[in-house]
């Protein structure tokens, strides 16, 4: 889903370029109310893993792959903000060193992936762990479904992006949207069903350093005052 | 705390082998978007990237060497950088709640 150099304008880019750039700046602010020095190496990690997973496309439809984006695998394990910080460095070094993503359209595609896919992403993971009882024993299959979801999600960031600042003037959005949530909708069922399984793992070996989990053993910023 | 280590540990490695050895059986059909693009017929409007022509653009290509070091490269970049601003993210807390 990384778009590339062009096809949307200077305007839009610049825009979620800014969006991009304030995000990061709460983002950094959010996590460091409890990110301790025992989560650091593991977020760090996460951002690799997540960088991992990316390079794997598995097939789709014919003529067609999709890779895990990740964004609510990282939220649940590092919760969103820093999972927003870990889709951002991905994209990042992605760009920047292997051409994946264009150079304009870092910010459209950390707006996407990272607040849209991240930080949205959780948020539906939270609405549905509540009202599915909160129990521990849920948070891998709801992780699942809110990652599958969070797949359009993303998606519709992009139609949004295209529609607003697309560079070709003759193309139907409607089509484009149902095309991009088709396809994306098929993709999530991959991502839903990885975030599923490694949280999932996760959970059975440390499920204290499960963000999303009511077992984590830190603090998470929504219980903070500030 | 060495069940946290062994976590790390195995993470680290699944990591490698998903980047270095996985990498290899990948898909190279176009992804979601890109299928779009060429559907519906916006893909041309996609500029060359600044970096095309930088040695790890794609992933080094098809060259599976080029590839493993391209896995290894970017595992190494993201962790480190990862690293570095998520240690200038916390505020010097040592526990977990403090």
């Amino acid at each position: 889903m990384h778009i590339p150099d062009g096809f949307i304008g200077p305007g839009i880019s610049a825009a979620a370029g800014l969006t991009a750039v304030g995000g990061f700046g709460l983002a950094l602010r959010r996590a460091g109310h409890y990110l301790t020095d025992r989560l650091v190496p593991m977020a760090a990690l996460v951002a690799a893993f997540v960088f991992a997973a990316q390079m794997i496309n598995f097939p789709v439809l014919p003529g067609m792959s999709g890779h895990l984006l990740g964004g609510v695998l990282a939220a649940i394990l590092v919760g969103p903000w820093a999972g927003y910080i870990v889709m951002s460095l991905v994209l990042i070094v992605q760009a920047l060193l292997f051409a994946d993503g264009g150079l304009s359209a870092i910010g459209l595609n950390i707006v996407n992936m990272g607040l849209m896919g991240a930080v949205g992403g959780y948020l539906i993971y939270r609405a549905l762990f509540r009202l599915g009882g909160s129990r521990p024993s849920t948070v891998p299959r709801f992780a699942g479904v809110a990652a599958l979801a969070s797949l359009p999600l993303a998606a519709m960031g992009f139609v949004l992006e295209f529609a607003a600042g697309g560079t070709v003037e003759s193309i139907s959005i409607g089509s484009v949207f149902w095309a991009v949530l088709g396809t994306h909708i098929l993709i999530g069922l991959g991502e839903g069903l990885i975030t599923y399984l490694v949280i999932g793992a996760v959970m059975r070996s440390r499920s204290d350093l499960v963000y999303g989990s009511p077992t984590f053993g830190g603090l998470r910023s929504e219980e903070l005052v500030s | 705390m060495s069940k946290g280590i062994a976590l790390f540990g195995v993470g680290v490695l699944i990591t490698l082998v998903i980047a270095i050895v996985v990498s290899q059986f990948a898909s190279t059909q176009p992804d979601g978007l890109e299928y779009v693009a060429e559907r519906e017929g916006f893909i041309e409007t996609a500029d060359d990237h600044a970096l095309a022509e930088s040695p790890l653009a794609d992933y080094g290509g098809d060259s599976t060497p080029n590839l493993m070091v391209s896995g290894l490269v970017g595992v190494l970049a993201t962790f480190g950088l990862g690293y570095l601003v998520f240690s200038l993210t916390k505020t010097g807390k040592t526990t977990a709640r403090g």
